[in-house]
């Protein structure tokens, strides 16, 4: 693992993004509420620039009209396909194999019930070392 | 590390990648609203401005149901220079037609004047559309040809701008689309059927349209996703409609691609159809043969969006059935729905299916063999 | 060809009532003026023009009268034929067709009572299903709370081509009532023609009609799912009727990849579509739009990826298939004893009910827990 300093803290303030290239791998790093998260630039479905989608919340339902909207701005859309991954952990959201999610309690998490597809999105470990922001790769 | 990629569609595992492709269904947009005013008579300026299109659904801008991206489009696919998604020729060119080796590339331009009230309008909309596409995109890059757009519920105004048309070799195909006023095997559209054949041109059938039905035979659906899901069974109920009629018999030289409306349903139809027919042919005299014998012969269908079974063996046995012959690969460049060239197809196809798929078949059915 | 085995359930009949008047009896007496002195003549739906070769097997035509409008021909023909033990009716008679919810309302009322009083009294296999006026959801929930109380009725009935989508929330009491009643909601081919009977505008022809049935079912489907109304509505099962099958499984794969880019849309969809359809939805098994060769309807039911859909069926009188083969060539005997017994009997869990010693003195359907009265005269049950 090689640690790679992408920027000062300053330069990435809440809700932005910066994308950059490292060892020819594209990826892009998010600050999200003051921490900070980052991801492969490359949709696990068919190779879309992932990291360049809109970023959303989580919309669950436990009854058909009322909607929970959640986790505002920490789930992006992918630009292609629209398919909704977990900037925090890469988890789409979609497509569900083996998980069978069933009506919502009222005192669940949000964000935990929602069925979750096969697909991941590769995650990176960012830190924050002296006001700057950090890679391992 | 914990990327997953569909079984088989990792780029490595594909031959396809840098080998030439036909892309059956790009969609060119125009980069501002004024950009057809050079080719259409001043009064439509005024008019347009004035009085707007007049669709065939309520709302003068946009969709009555909402896309899932901005244009319907990728949004990584927003020109440098500014303008919507597929209104610049060189950033096609840079980010699909040159790293996707599109050797033969079909236009299908939507949102022109096909779906309107006005059929002065449309017309005149129409001619203006298949000047633009020369003059911006088939005389700028060879690789491209045009689809020739007409004035769809005018069957004399379309077929005069077929013939308008007729040997010009920047064009490949007459354009319509898939709901219309009335189904497209009815006669107020023989006369396009008609001079398309005179042309030695195919049809395209592209999903979409309006012609103020309600877009299922049950009435209005509420969301997106059931409109597109629901192009399946517009194009169904079109094309049954195309072979009752008998369209085909009075055009036996005529051919058609069905475009971006998949092709999965096309056995269980044409199943269906031949039972129909075997029962109750004494109403329909004039179709003399099984539906499916007319579908095999006549019908092409454009691959995206492509059908997408769990499980591969299930896709090979569906396109078995349709004909590897018959199947034109299309990304639908710059749709969100877009499918990778690189993607689409899992391993396990001989290379001779594989080059029927991605280009030898298009450049048949479109005379450029 | 792959014999029938007995002990089945024939979830598909079409017992037809003869003409209008053979509902008077059943109508109050303001109805049965309006009829009698407007010249009311019957209601038959263009969906089978009652000489059309689908509407009835040749050797299933009497001389005289409509097809399916005799028992003793049904037993020989149908019941009898196929050793079964039960047998659902799903009367098509055009009453969907009326725009006025209180004429729909009163002949819906008269052609329930016509089936218990005309054919479920008269076999005890039969069983039925609640033909609702959907121009009115108010008095359909009632219609079937009323019906519900003979146990002998086991689904209400829809047509899958109405007003407006069947997933649409306007329907849902309609779900609420069948689902806490225990009774399936069938979808039947057909259409009130209150919309073009195809998502592209009005055809020229009756084969065109037929032929988009399958269309419509295939949207119904895509409404009901995405609307949730199997997140709503558990328990509740729906059996799709003569809509055929085999478009299915390519139909669920377009569903389910553009369900995952637009999830947000309808985020109360918990389930892959397939899943829901598994859990919730049904078809029977005629018309089998099959392919000319047995193995490639075999390779189709492995696409469908479950062997709990199909349900049994002969569509009688309907014309779907010849002599006794009823079944796909080639169908394994395991898979027969799911279609004609263990699939059915998992849908229309009110088969459980006892229908011997059914007294219809004690049974016979009342009047409406709403008090419903008509203004313009009394009620039918009230002058008997």
């Amino acid at each position: 693992m090689t640690r790679h300093v992408i920027a000062p803290v300053d330069e990435l303030p809440p809700g932005t993004r910066k994308f950059l290239t490292i060892d020819a791998r594209p990826i892009a790093v998010f600050n999200i509420k003051g921490e900070f998260f980052g991801l492969l630039n490359r949709c696990p479905h068919q190779g879309a620039a992932l990291c360049e989608g809109p970023l959303i919340g989580l919309a669950q339902s436990s009854d058909p009209g009322e909607i929970e909207y959640t986790r505002l701005g920490e789930i992006i859309r992918c630009p292609w396909h629209g398919w909704e991954f977990d900037i925090r952990t890469g988890q789409s959201y979609c497509d569900p194999k083996r998980f069978r999610a069933k009506t919502y309690p009222a005192n669940v998490e949000p964000g935990s019930n929602v069925v979750k597809g096969p697909y991941v999105a590769e995650t990176l470990a960012v830190s924050v070392e002296s006001d700057y922001v950090v890679v391992d790769l | 590390m914990n990327v997953q990629f569909r079984s088989g569609a990792e780029p490595a595992s594909s031959v396809g990648v840098k080998t030439a492709i036909a892309d059956c269904d790009i969609h060119p947009a125009r980069a501002t609203a004024t950009e057809l005013y050079p080719y259409l008579a001043k009064r439509w300026h005024e008019h347009l401005e004035t009085y707007g299109k007049h669709p065939y659904q309520g709302m003068m801008e946009g969709p009555p149901y909402p896309k899932a991206q901005p244009n319907a489009s990728r949004r990584d696919a927003w020109p440098p220079e500014g303008g919507p998604q597929g209104s610049s020729l060189s950033f096609m060119q840079q980010q699909h037609l040159d790293p996707n080796n599109v050797a033969l590339g079909v236009l299908c331009p939507l949102n022109t004047g096909q779906g309107i009230r006005n059929q002065d309008l449309s017309a005149a909309l129409a001619t203006a559309i298949n000047d633009w596409q020369i003059d911006k995109w088939t005389s700028q890059d060879s690789r491209l040809k045009g689809s020739v757009v007409v004035a769809n519920e005018d069957g004399l105004a379309a077929a005069a701008e077929i013939r308008k048309r007729a040997g010009d070799a920047n064009f490949v195909q007459v354009l319509l689309l898939s709901r219309n006023v009335e189904p497209l095997g009815q006669r107020r559209y023989w006369p396009i059927y008609e001079a398309a054949e005179e042309a030695g041109l195919p049809i395209g059938v592209h999903a979409f349209g309006f012609g103020g039905n309600p877009i299922t035979a049950s009435g209005w659906p509420s969301y997106y996703i059931e409109e597109m899901v629901g192009h399946s069974q517009c194009q169904q109920t079109a094309l049954a409609s195309i072979v009752l009629e008998g369209v085909f018999e009075r055009h036996p030289k005529l051919k058609m691609v069905m475009i971006e409306a998949g092709f999965g349903w096309a056995p269980s139809l044409s199943w269906r159809l031949d039972k129909s027919w075997q029962r109750l042919r004494s109403e329909v005299p004039h179709v003399k043969r099984p539906p499916s014998e007319t579908i095999r012969e006549h019908i092409y269908w454009t691959t995206q969006p492509m059908e997408d079974p769990e499980r591969r063996d299930h896709l090979f046995e569906v396109i078995d059935w349709v004909g590897w012959d018959k199947l034109l690969f299309a990304t639908d460049y710059p749709h969100w729905d877009y499918d990778d060239p690189s993607r689409v197809l899992p391993a396990g196809v001989s290379a001779a299916n594989r080059e029927a798929f991605y280009l030898g078949n298009a450049r048949k059915v479109y005379g450029l063999a | 060809m792959t014999s029938p085995i007995a002990g089945g359930v024939d979830c598909d009949l079409h017992p037809a009532v003869p003409h209008l008047t053979s509902l008077l009896p059943y109508l109050n007496d303001y109805w049965r003026d309006q009829v009698t002195t407007r010249g009311m003549t019957d209601l038959v739906s263009q969906s089978y023009p009652p000489h059309s070769p689908i509407s009835s097997r040749p050797d299933w035509r009497p001389a005289r009268g409509k097809p399916g409008s005799n028992l003793e021909d049904m037993k020989a023909q149908a019941l009898d034929r196929f050793g079964v033990s039960y047998g659902i009716c799903n009367p098509l008679y055009g009453v969907q067709m009326v725009f006025s919810e209180d004429m729909a309302d009163a002949f819906c009322r008269a052609l329930n009572d016509w089936l218990v009083k005309e054919w479920l009294d008269k076999d005890a296999r039969l069983r039925g299903s609640i033909v609702i006026p959907v121009q009115s959801i108010e008095k359909s929930v009632a219609e079937i709370e009323r019906c519900a109380a003979d146990k002998r009725f086991v689904q209400v009935l829809m047509l899958v081509m109405g007003d407006m989508p069947l997933g649409k929330r306007a329907y849902w009491p309609i779900y609420a009532a069948a689902e806490r009643l225990g009774l399936a909601v069938g979808i039947h081919a057909g259409s009130n023609y209150h919309n073009p009977p195809t998502s592209v505008g009005w055809g020229s022809y009756h084969i065109e009609d037929y032929v988009a049935q399958a269309q419509a079912f295939q949207t119904q489907l895509t409404s009901l799912i995405v609307e949730g109304v199997f997140a709503k509505y558990p328990k509740l099962k729906m059996v799709m009727l003569e809509s055929g099958f085999t478009w299915l499984p390519s139909y669920l794969w377009r569903l389910h990849k553009f369900w995952r880019g637009v999830r947000m849309e309808t985020p109360w969809v918990d389930r892959a579509p397939l899943e829901i359809v598994r859990s919730n939805i049904r078809f029977s098994l005629q018309p089998i739009d099959a392919p000319p060769d047995p193995a490639t309807l075999n390779r189709l039911f492995d696409h469908m990826q479950s062997d709990e859909l199909l349900l049994f069926s002969t569509d009688y009188p309907h014309w779907q298939f010849d002599g006794d083969a009823v079944l796909p060539e080639g169908m394994s005997s395991d898979l027969v004893r799911k279609i004609m017994i263990d699939n059915p009997h998992a849908t229309y869990t009110r088969l459980k009910e006892p229908a011997h010693g059914h007294d219809p003195e004690k049974h016979a359907l009342g009047p409406r827990p709403d008090g419903w009265n008509p203004v313009f005269g009394k009620d039918h049950a009230q002058t008997k």
